[in-house]
């Protein structure tokens, strides 16, 4: 099912947790909603459910206005951060509740409840409480729950989060399969950037409620519209190097250090910009354009991560060197085309 | 060594203690055997000379205790469930429905509970009056069919059930009332089962209330049938005793194999979630 949000809008007292949200979500995909904590990710997740009434704009299932439907007649499934698996019920009794209140008739519930167990594996365990689950059982039992009435469009809010290390790992592949296979269009809120990249279609990144880029996860790393989207993702994050633009050269914060690049050709001078690279961007080379010395550096196995300033300015690079780098090394530096980024230090944006 | 002492004095004073709660029901129920020559004996005697129900043979044929207990039974059944299930309704309004004067309403119930019941024994009794009801069971029922307090305990509970677990079913398609009964409602077992029992058990006992308004003698109810009998069969002691017997005893029953859940219960009632 195709999700469009028309201008979407949550407006709490006095505060507006989302402004202005408009995205389509094509139907099949998986999609996550990515931001840090408080942005408005899980507000937006609430309205796409019915448990919050939207301050304005529309949303729209398919070609329906499903805006002030309440949430039981939205045809959606929910898997709750805790799971909220009813605790008297047995896993049989917890997937086949949706079933009841739909009136479909015992044998057929008992079937079809069993088929979805099988699917998240978790056939063997029917007649166990959610008490005597491990935690990604009860997480595997909680999206058979929510997947067992075939709904349009399934909401995972932080599946995740609960879980350790490894079973985090672990049921982020199993959600991407189940997802596959069933074909159901997911939407999954997280604020961990590394599951966003891993299992989605695509990335909504949001921040403070405003729409930051919604994009393929490569282009998201790749092409970041802005500032935010540039810091927010990537690990270590991204080298920001403060400074000025003066005739096609960049003018660190010092005002001293200067180097020339092809990528500041058409930009006006005096503009105040930071240059953000992705510590793999950088190459070692004699002839490079920028003049930095070495402060630190650390072996990491196949790669050496070197600490090194430009212009007052301290930034992390991987080198790939024969001689190996010492501390108070002057080297030269030239920048590679992918992970190289200009953005205007007021506004953010970028410029390209 | 130290601890063996302070064991010992724990111990000694808990059998003290507990000889001394239970020495009047052992003297009840010993003195409920007896015959009027035993139970009139100095030294006194501890324990009846045979075991004989000619005690609980007579006290029935002088008051209709049958009646009694079926009186008591009826009003507690009546007004436990009437009271369990408006606390449920009420508990559940509070918790999870938003209305406009929500919190005002509930503070002004929590602040009933500082009347004194004695207070209330008066505008009660003339209501009843007023409605006709003197001399009845539902003069008995009517008054106690619902409760601030089991109210404000269950409350408590369903406030302590997590907002996911109610959108959880809403979304899977339960209205309101399906999710009351069919989630709410068995979680709280154990606070509802506390509820239940405090109930019954203040029902039972309940007697200065059945005082003021039962007269005639097929309305009464166990405590205060027993009260009656006791001006009757005032030379009789070892009738009274069985008749006692018969007043406690379910009680005593009762709490044995129910006191896991009261413990449970009030203990659970202070702590959150």
């Amino acid at each position: 099912m195709r999700v469009v949000l028309d201008h979407v809008t949550k407006r709490f007292a006095d505060v507006t947790a989302v402004s202005e949200f408009s995205a389509t979500l094509e139907d099949g995909e998986l999609v996550s909603l990515l931001g840090p904590s408080g942005c408005g990710k899980s507000t937006l997740l609430n309205m796409l459910s019915g448990i919050l009434p939207v301050s304005g704009g529309r949303i729209y299932f398919d070609d329906q206005d499903v805006t002030g439907m309440p949430p039981e007649k939205r045809g959606i499934g929910l898997v709750f951060q805790n799971y909220a698996l009813y605790p008297h019920m047995t896993v049989m009794g917890n997937i086949c509740f949706p079933l009841e209140t739909q009136r479909v008739p015992k044998a057929e519930r008992i079937e079809r409840a069993n088929e979805i167990a099988r699917l998240v594996h978790v056939d063997m365990l029917m007649n166990r409480k959610p008490s005597e689950l491990s935690g990604g059982q009860q997480q595997r039992v909680a999206i058979a729950r929510a997947l067992v009435k075939n709904p349009r469009l399934l909401l995972l809010d932080e599946p995740l989060s609960n879980l350790d290390a490894r079973l985090r790992l672990e049921m982020r592949e199993e959600i991407r399969r189940i997802q596959q296979r069933t074909g159901v269009t997911t939407i999954f809120v997280t604020h961990d950037q590394e599951e966003a990249l891993s299992i989605s279609d695509r990335i909504v990144l949001m921040k403070a409620g405003v729409l930051q880029q919604n994009d393929l996860p490569q282009s998201l790393y790749n092409e970041p519209a802005n500032q935010f989207v540039a810091d927010f993702l990537g690990n270590p994050p991204i080298n920001n190097l403060p400074g000025t633009v003066e005739d096609g050269a960049f003018v660190a914060a010092d005002g001293k250090a200067r180097c020339a690049l092809p990528m500041l050709a058409g930009v006006e001078n005096g503009r105040n910009v930071n240059l953000s690279v992705r510590s793999e961007s950088f190459v070692l080379d004699e002839n490079g354009p920028m003049a930095c010395e070495v402060t630190r550096v650390y072996q990491m196995g196949k790669e050496e991560m070197a600490y090194l300033t430009f212009g007052g300015t301290d930034f992390r690079a991987y080198i790939d060197s024969e001689e190996g780098l010492r501390k108070g090394d002057a080297v030269r530096l030239s920048l590679k085309r992918r992970g190289v980024f200009l953005f205007d230090r007021e506004t953010g944006e970028r410029i390209r | 060594m130290k601890r063996r002492i302070s064991r010992f004095c724990m111990y000694f004073f808990l059998t003290l203690g507990a000889v001394i709660m239970l020495f009047p029901f052992f003297w009840m129920f010993s003195s409920a055997f007896k015959t009027t020559q035993e139970i009139n004996k100095f030294p006194p005697q501890w324990l009846p000379g045979h075991l004989s129900l000619d005690n609980f043979r007579r006290a029935f044929a002088m008051a209709p205790f049958a009646k009694y207990f079926f009186n008591s039974v009826f009003v507690m059944v009546c007004s436990v469930g009437l009271t369990t299930f408006t606390t449920i309704l009420a508990a559940f309004a509070f918790s999870r429905l938003r209305f406009p004067g929500r919190k005002l309403i509930f503070s002004l119930l929590l602040s009933l509970m500082m009347i004194p019941f004695e207070m209330l024994i008066i505008t009660n009794y003339s209501t009843i009056v007023d409605l006709g009801l003197w001399d009845t069971l539902i003069a008995l029922i009517l008054p106690f069919t619902s409760s601030i307090f089991y109210t404000y305990i269950l409350k408590g509970f369903f406030d302590s059930v997590s907002d996911s677990l109610y959108w959880s079913a809403r979304i899977d398609g339960s209205s309101n009332w399906r999710y009351l009964w069919k989630v709410m409602v068995p979680m709280a077992r154990p606070s509802l089962t506390t509820i239940i029992l405090l109930n019954a058990l203040a029902s039972w006992n309940s007697f200065m209330w059945p005082m003021y308004v039962i007269s005639s003698d097929k309305n009464r109810t166990l405590p205060w049938g027993l009260q009656v009998f006791t001006t009757e069969a005032g030379s009789y002691p070892e009738l009274l005793m069985a008749a006692s017997t018969v007043v406690v005893l379910p009680v005593i029953i009762l709490f044995l194999f129910a006191r896991k859940y009261i413990v449970r219960g009030v203990a659970r009632g202070g702590l959150k979630g």
